[in-house]
């Protein structure tokens, strides 16, 4: 591997709405296993993604109950790229818009997951190779 | 009361919620009673596509052991009674042909749809 990076993604997309929430995990799901530190800072509706209070839920129309379901919940993607980091020498920093966070009422949050303001989207990106931002459409 | 489903916005969270959620909303319905057909337009023609397969999504450790099965959930439909349409003209546009669907999908020329509207009382556009 050439000389280790460090990525910042911006995102902004809410769970549940979007396969570029999606994408941007398959993104950082492959920075994190090349052993890069991963930065992410969450924008408004992204700031629910890594929501502790997500809950599996049985789904009557597919004919599953909820351990059979096994529902995807995006504070479970994040929980794993989050170890998944740390497995591979890297590290993840998830930080979540506080302002953001306030206006929804999601401010428990899964370990791993801190609280920041623009200013740190803002030193994250002076302090990586790159940045890419992947905004709501 | 009859209503058409007209599902355009298309692959939208497909992943997370195992399946397309007006598709799903409209097994709901119907399950309760409701009498509904689909129209799929734009790139919701795709949901008619046979063989799809969208498994292998992993994060981590974190893998989906139940994905999207959109065909099968409008063969769900189509076994419930609901008639399934789709725009002919937004398939042929994206190279896609009716040996390429499932059976039972309905084509109707874009010129005709119009037409189509007038025989629910509701038309519900997502």
């Amino acid at each position: 591997m050439a000389g280790k990076k460090t990525l910042t993604f911006a995102i902004m997309d809410p769970p549940y709405e979007s396969g570029r929430s999606t994408t941007a995990f398959r993104l950082i799901d492959i920075a994190v296993k090349r052993g890069y530190d991963v930065n992410v800072f969450a924008y408004e509706g992204a700031v629910c993604l890594p929501f502790a209070k997500q809950q599996a839920h049985p789904n009557a129309v597919h004919g599953r109950e909820a351990e059979e379901e096994n529902h995807p919940l995006p504070k479970d993607w994040v929980a794993a790229l989050i170890k998944s980091a740390a497995t591979n020498g890297g590290k993840l920093d998830w930080v979540n818009c506080g302002l953001c966070v306030d206006e929804r009422g999601v401010a428990e949050a899964i370990e791993g997951v801190r609280r920041g303001t623009p200013a740190d989207l803002w030193k994250l990106a002076e302090g990586s190779d790159n940045t890419l931002v992947i905004g709501t459409r | 009361m009859k209503v058409l489903q007209i599902v355009e916005s298309a692959y939208r969270g497909t992943l997370e919620e195992q399946d397309d959620t007006i598709i799903w909303l409209t097994q709901a319905m119907k399950g309760a009673g409701g009498d509904l057909d689909v129209l799929l337009r734009g790139n919701a023609v795709s949901y008619a596509l046979k063989d799809q397969d969208a498994s292998g999504l992993s994060f981590g450790d974190w893998k989906q052991t139940e994905p999207p099965r959109i065909d099968e959930q409008v063969n769900g439909l189509l076994g419930k009674g609901v008639k399934v349409y789709y725009v002919d003209e937004d398939a042929s546009e994206r190279g896609i042909d009716k040996s390429d669907l499932v059976k039972g999908v309905q084509a109707i020329p874009r010129g005709q749809v119009a037409e189509l509207l007038g025989a629910y009382d509701h038309a519900w556009h997502w």
